[in-house]
């Protein structure tokens, strides 16, 4: 579904990705994890390009999406996001930030975005915070509403970058169990994390990058038990040692 | 209407330079004397004396809510009767400008000694510095570099606002262009000319500031 | 202090009425001259937000020319330059026969000028909007025009508040300016008050303290907008 081909990138003198070259199919999920500054989120911010990158091709369904023709605003409607600030619009309400994107993009209208609206917060656990606003909502709730938002433009594969990051731990496992739901319910994802349980239980695969490489590439069984690279071995024991 | 005749200006440049002089003899004297001002006026107002803060606030929001021109005219008209004589309209504009601007500046001020974290001043006083020895070597300082752009910025439209002078005839860089103006009939060019050259010196004077600001970030 | 104090003079006539009348003034003046230059700046704010480089360098244009000559040298330019530039017809129609021309320029003069502050403090609004909460938009697949219409702007102008009441202000302090290319508004009452009866504490007085009362006014006005503008939980300065 989503395929990378030689990805690099540069941040002015600075390299940030690295010849990346991986894929994901169709209900795969793979989880990319690596230490901070490794390029996991601006790899994940190429694939619906909210990132540039300078030479390679990245491809969704036969798009490229670094071509200047491609419209990337159709692109994006089909991909879901969800940032690690949960990012929600603080002057809406909870009904109005999972709407908003399905009546200007999808150009649904009132009524039925609304219906939609009310199914999702149902599946996320939120049927009766569809009137409050973002600031009403613990961290928790604010990042299932995000999700929630994500998912009703019926996307095809769902991106989520460091998702539980900036929650308190108690949190971290509401947001996780909608995600686990989700993949079990067959939606393609790409996660970047370091939620270790979390890629133990549904990813498929998982990615290590290192300074803007992609280290490590494998099923999820063979990356825990037996990873290829010193530095994937160093970096799984000092996180699993929590 | 006949064509424009530029030399009006190259035939009066001593005449408009010394207008200048006098437009940047009052913006520095004013920028001066309102920065001193307005740092004991910021400090004045930040005081946990009542009554020192209380004047402060005052003095700064009573000639924030005025326009400069009101004030000119009540220095204009009080100094000479404060002082029993006429005094030259230099004098007034002084005062009043350097009141006026002090009231800007002390907002300056008060913005940036607060933006030094209250930690430096607890760890100055923990060290047993007096009050005014933890302002004067720890906190005015921090403030004063983060404040300096704007001191600047202030300093620049301070220079744009001394062009005021003209409702009491002080014969600064404007108003001798317009007596020029009206003496040789030729009001575009010497317009021109003004806005040409308060364009290029505050223009100029931003990008500089504009660069200051962006070695000191450094 | 040889002083003869009289303060019955502000309350004889003519010069009630011409106090009456100079604050008619100011305020008209004002008023008209924030309506220019609120929707013009906020039109430039967000000109100098787009990713257009043309139209972030039109508007760039525009405050660095506005910023950098004092405003009452463009009362003159408006006043006496503008019509002479113009081709003969429209020229002479505006220094003969447009109705008003002190007062028309002194809008014009004012709400242009002003418009440019109007502009920054917009953009500076939009722009601390945060890049997340543009990246949330675009990622949902929000065009550039939609992102700044539903998400920018609306967040942006709630946090402006204070900054735009500083300038709305600071038009009414400005708006004296425009005595001196001829519209009698208070300041200019005032003064012509001092030279006639030579009160001039009394005069000056009058003006000072109905300058001090359109301040409090205006301050209790913004503070009912922003409060009535606030969303439930979020802080206009913080979010």
């Amino acid at each position: 579904m989503i395929s990378f081909d030689n990805v690099n990138k540069f941040y002015g003198d600075f390299q940030v990705l690295r010849d990346c070259s991986t894929h994901v199919k169709a209900k795969e999920v793979v989880v990319v994890c690596g230490p901070s500054g490794s390029g996991k989120s601006t790899l994940i911010k190429c694939a619906n390009g909210l990132e540039p990158f300078q030479s390679g091709t990245i491809t969704f369904n036969d798009i490229s999406v670094g071509d200047k023709n491609t419209n990337l605003n159709q692109l994006r409607s089909r991909i879901g996001m969800v940032f690690q600030n949960f990012e929600l619009f603080p002057h809406l309400s909870v009904l109005q930030n999972i709407c908003i994107a399905q009546e200007m993009v999808l150009k649904r209208s009132k009524q039925e975005s609304t219906e939609r609206a009310f199914a999702l917060l149902e599946r996320v656990g939120l049927s009766n915070q569809a009137e409050k606003f973002p600031a009403q909502l613990s961290g928790g709730q604010q990042q299932r509403v995000a999700i929630a938002r994500g998912l009703a433009m019926d996307p095809v594969v769902m991106l989520f970058d460091e998702p539980t990051s900036a929650l308190d731990p108690e949190m971290i496992n509401e947001v996780l169990d909608v995600m686990v739901k989700l993949a079990q319910e067959g939606m393609t994802m790409m996660v970047v994390t370091h939620e270790m349980g979390f890629a133990k239980r549904v990813a498929d695969r998982v990615i290590f990058m290192d300074q803007g490489q992609i280290v490590e590439d494998e099923k999820t069984d063979v990356f825990f038990s037996n990873p290829k690279s010193d530095r994937a071995k160093d970096f799984l024991s000092k996180i699993l040692n929590h | 209407m006949g064509a424009f005749d530029f030399s009006v200006i190259f035939d009066n440049l001593p005449f408009l330079l010394k207008g200048m002089q006098t437009t940047l003899l009052l913006t520095a004297v004013a920028m001066f004397g309102g920065i001193v001002l307005g740092t004991l006026l910021a400090l004045a107002r930040m005081s946990s004396f009542t009554f020192l803060s209380v004047v402060a606030t005052s003095y700064i929001n009573f000639f924030r809510s005025l326009p400069l021109i009101l004030v000119i005219f009540w220095f204009y008209f009080l100094v000479p009767l404060a002082l029993g004589r006429p005094v030259g309209g230099l004098y007034s504009v002084l005062v009043a400008f350097t009141l006026f601007e002090a009231a800007y500046y002390a907002e300056i001020i008060r913005a940036g000694i607060s933006s030094v974290r209250s930690g430096q001043a607890a760890a100055a006083r923990a060290l047993g510095m007096s009050y005014g020895q933890s302002m004067r070597f720890i906190v005015l300082p921090q403030a004063f570099r983060a404040m300096v752009p704007i001191l600047l910025t202030q300093g620049i439209v301070l220079f744009q606002d001394t062009s005021l002078v003209y409702v009491v005839g002080l014969k600064d860089f404007l108003v001798s262009a317009e007596l020029i103006a009206n003496r040789e009939q030729r009001l575009i060019e010497m317009f021109s000319f003004v806005a040409l050259v308060y364009l290029a010196i505050c223009f100029s004077a931003s990008q500089g500031v504009k660069f200051l600001e962006r070695r000191m970030k450094r | 202090m040889n002083y003869n104090w009289d303060w019955s003079i502000l309350i004889a006539e003519p010069y009630l009425g011409w106090i009456v009348s100079g604050l008619g003034w100011t305020i008209v003046v004002s008023l008209l001259a924030w309506v220019v230059a609120f929707s013009l700046g906020s039109i430039l704010g967000i000109m100098r937000t787009t990713s257009s480089s043309l139209l972030r360098g039109i508007a760039t244009f525009y405050v660095e020319i506005f910023r950098n000559i004092p405003l009452l040298v463009q009362f003159f330019l408006w006043f006496f330059i503008f019509p002479e530039l113009l081709p003969v017809d429209a020229g002479t129609w505006v220094k003969r026969e447009m109705p008003m021309p002190e007062f028309t320029t002194a809008i014009i003069a004012l709400g242009l000028y002003t418009a440019s502050r109007v502009c920054e403090q917009v953009r500076s609004g939009i722009e601390s909007v945060g890049t997340g909460q543009v990246a949330a938009a675009r990622a949902l697949g929000l065009t550039e025009w939609q992102t700044m219409r539903y998400i920018l702007v609306p967040v942006a102008y709630r946090r402006v508040i204070p900054p735009l009441t500083s300038e709305f202000l600071t038009i009414f302090k400005n708006s004296s300016l425009a005595l001196t290319i001829g519209v009698i508004e208070l300041t200019a009452v005032t003064r012509q008050i001092e030279e006639y009866t030579f009160q001039g504490f009394e005069a000056f007085t009058a003006a000072t303290v109905i300058y001090s009362m359109i301040t409090f006014f205006v301050m209790w006005l913004m503070k009912k907008i922003e409060v009535r503008s606030r969303v439930h939980g979020m802080i206009g300065s913080g979010g």
